[in-house]
């Protein structure tokens, strides 16, 4: 146990905790860029906007009773005790940070999914172009949340059964991390499954390996880049709202999510979920670590492995040979 | 000959008219305008070398051009001359280019893209975190500008425009000598046809390193007018964002053409810095119509809401940049000078067509 790595960690046990939970994060968040990516053969390049609308989405819903007010709620006006006592629960419903997250990565599905099958459907095969227009649809987004939702960041508090501590002996693990962490890889086992175990998943993985054999054996690769689009921008959603108590949601956090989630697709290779996994954790550790014990280089740390991945081994560190 | 003759008429004749901007454009603003957009067009023409003429498509060029800015400005706030700060920039930026080139040239298409952008955010990166070295999000301030021949560029803007332009016709000049060189064949013969150029026995490799490093001092050239120009550079330069600007320049203006890249710049930076005059415009325009259709009572209420509108994007430069990019790629992907000479032929073709219809109805097709 003497090996400098463990000691490093145990030396920085609240680093330690941080960038596994960083990293489960960015699973989230990269798991459906890699299946884009792996698909589709383009880096998604308004990734990260979908990650920071799908969280502007989440904190709005979680704030509605207090933009509407609790006690006099506009619908009891209208529709008398009933409808206020129904307004009121549909708002209870709606605020719950669970019912909330999922409601912005339903509404960021359809975003993607419309995204797809009306702008990047039209340049279909030019992946030059289609990377160039992700490019532009992510300055429009970023401009729009800033009319939107102003300058001022946003940061939720964690859903009440989830703040507090554990205690382990002298240690303190935050629990809303831990839960992170649980998330992370509750949706890792229900891809994995999703992937490798149904016929949807056959589907992608024959798409992802070789489109065009896909469609001869009759696959509507058309329709999977719909799918998969749409997964992944809900994904990204999900990961966002997931995301806010421990980032809060601010301008320009698309543009510091992006890179990452294409460092970790580049380290663990484009279309791996696995990858996606490892990667994700290597850059939770290399970010945390980078920006605490080298702030100056912080950037240097983070996009160094991706440039020396792409240069030595263009298919990632757990990507196929060939391709 | 005849013809031969036009273009030579038609460029004499433009670089007359910006020879006298200083005269007619009269007010300084619109001076340091037009020298911001002719470095930038230096700067697109740097870029188009690799995108239009080598279907490299960098991400990263902004890193680049931050490395010649940066360079000078630490020297010259270390104490060191203008010569040496000039050559060290160009020194350090080729450096960089070369850098670049041997790492990105692992690939091309998508993977020239990806490894493009990663270098370019390690420069901005550095730029942004490493406020020892480059003073982070505060930037590097200089004094003075050089003072070439003994003629001072300090005070009027005008003088400074006249530099610019001074550079500007040599690199427009140097960009035409490239483009009908043999060098420039074989480039495009690289982006065209790789495989065959390297049964031919050429070295694309070599090719595309040297248009590399061809790009990279253009790129340092623009970046030293640019620090010279503002006499200050921030981060800001280096980033994603200004890239992406660089990008949007050359393919709004028509790739693989000489003119196509400042025609971009002037479109980019003229928007960019006169949106909302134009704003400004366009509202009472739309104002004055929407009285004139809607009558005074609701036209008045649309007015307000055109304003409001209007007003709401005067400043949101992203957001047009964005809309400008995605209506650019989806319907003139050419081009926005080829895209819309493409779109008004069509136009007119169909009109005509459809007058040869009415006048001849029951003809056959």
């Amino acid at each position: 146990m003497n090996h400098w790595i463990i000691q490093l960690l145990t030396a920085n046990l609240t680093l330690t905790v941080n960038s596994i939970a960083f990293g489960g994060l960015l699973f989230l968040l990269s798991a459906g860029f890699s299946l884009i990516f792996g698909l589709m053969r383009i880096p998604n390049l308004m990734h990260g906007s979908f990650f920071m609308l799908g969280a502007y989405f989440g904190v709005t819903l979680l704030n509605l009773p207090a933009f509407l007010g609790d006690g006099d709620f506009r619908l009891g006006a209208y529709f008398g005790e009933t409808g206020r006592a129904l307004g009121a629960a549909l708002l209870a419903i709606a605020s719950n940070f669970w019912v909330a997250a999922l409601a912005s990565a339903a509404a960021m599905a359809l975003i993607g999914a419309g995204i797809e099958r009306f702008l990047l459907r039209r340049l279909a095969g030019e992946h030059l172009a289609q990377v160039l227009l992700t490019l532009g649809l992510s300055f429009i987004i970023s401009d729009l949340c800033l009319m939107i939702w102003t300058g001022d960041p946003w940061q939720p508090t964690a859903p009440a059964e989830l703040r507090g501590a554990v205690r382990a002996g002298t240690m303190i693990f935050p629990l809303y991390r831990l839960a992170v962490v649980a998330i992370a890889v509750v949706v890792a086992a229900a891809l994995w499954v999703m992937v490798d175990w149904t016929r949807l998943g056959a589907m992608i993985r024959a798409g992802v390996d070789d489109a065009p054999i896909a469609r001869v054996v009759g696959i509507r690769v058309s329709r999977l880049f719909t799918l998969v689009f749409a997964l992944g921008a809900a994904l990204a959603a999900f990961a966002g709202v997931v995301g806010a108590p421990i980032l809060s949601v601010y301008p320009g956090l698309d543009g510091d999510m992006l890179p990452l989630a294409l460092i970790v697709v580049i380290l663990g290779g484009t279309g791996s979920l696995p990858g996606a996994l490892a990667g994700s954790f290597l850059m939770g550790f290399l970010y945390n670590f980078g920006q605490a014990k080298f702030p100056d280089l912080a950037y240097v740390i983070l996009f160094l492995p991706m440039v020396l991945v792409l240069v030595l081994r263009p298919q990632g560190l757990f990507g196929k040979g060939g391709s | 000959m005849k013809i031969g003759l036009a273009p030579y008429g038609a460029l004499g004749l433009a670089f007359l008219t910006l020879a006298m901007l200083p005269w007619w454009a009269g007010n300084s603003y619109y001076i340091d305008l037009a020298s911001q957009i002719l470095l930038f067009a230096i700067f697109a023409l740097a870029l188009n070398v690799l995108v239009g003429y080598g279907g490299l498509v960098s991400i990263g060029h902004a890193g680049l051009f931050a490395v010649s800015g940066y360079t000078a400005a630490l020297m010259l706030q270390a104490g060191y001359g203008h010569a040496a700060a000039v050559g060290a920039a160009v020194l350090a930026t080729l450096t960089a280019s070369a850098v670049f080139a041997v790492l990105a040239l692992r690939a091309t298409g998508i993977g020239f893209l990806m490894i493009t952008l990663a270098l370019g955010q390690i420069l901005w990166g550095i730029a942004y975190r490493w406020a020892a070295l480059t003073g982070g999000d505060n930037g590097v301030n200089i004094a003075a500008r050089p003072v070439p021949f003994g003629i001072s560029l300090a005070d009027a803007p005008s003088f400074y425009y006249y530099a610019t332009l001074a550079v500007f016709v040599v690199a427009l000049a140097a960009m035409a000598a490239f483009e009908r060189s043999p060098f420039g064949a074989s480039l495009r013969g690289t982006r065209d046809q790789a495989r065959r150029m390297t049964a031919l026995g050429y070295n694309v490799w070599l090719i595309r390193f040297l248009a590399f490093l061809f790009s990279g001092f253009w790129c340092s050239v623009a970046g030293l007018l640019y620090v010279y120009n503002k006499l200050f550079i921030s981060p800001q330069v280096a980033g994603l964002q200004a890239s992406a600007e660089v990008l949007l320049m050359v393919i709004s203006g028509g790739t693989a053409t000489l003119l196509g890249p400042v025609a971009g710049a002037a479109l980019v930076i003229s928007v960019k810095y006169s949106l909302n005059v134009a704003a400004e415009a366009l509202t009472v325009v739309l104002s004055a119509l929407a009285m004139y259709l809607l009558g005074p009572s609701l036209g008045a209420d649309v007015a307000i809401v055109v304003k409001g509108a209007l007003n709401a994007v005067a400043t949101r430069w992203n957001l047009v940049l964005g809309v400008v990019f995605v209506t650019i790629i989806i319907l003139m992907p050419e081009g926005l000078v080829p895209g819309s000479i493409r779109l008004w032929r069509t136009a007119s073709q169909r009109l005509a067509a459809s007058r040869v219809g009415k006048i001849r109805p029951g003809a056959q097709p």
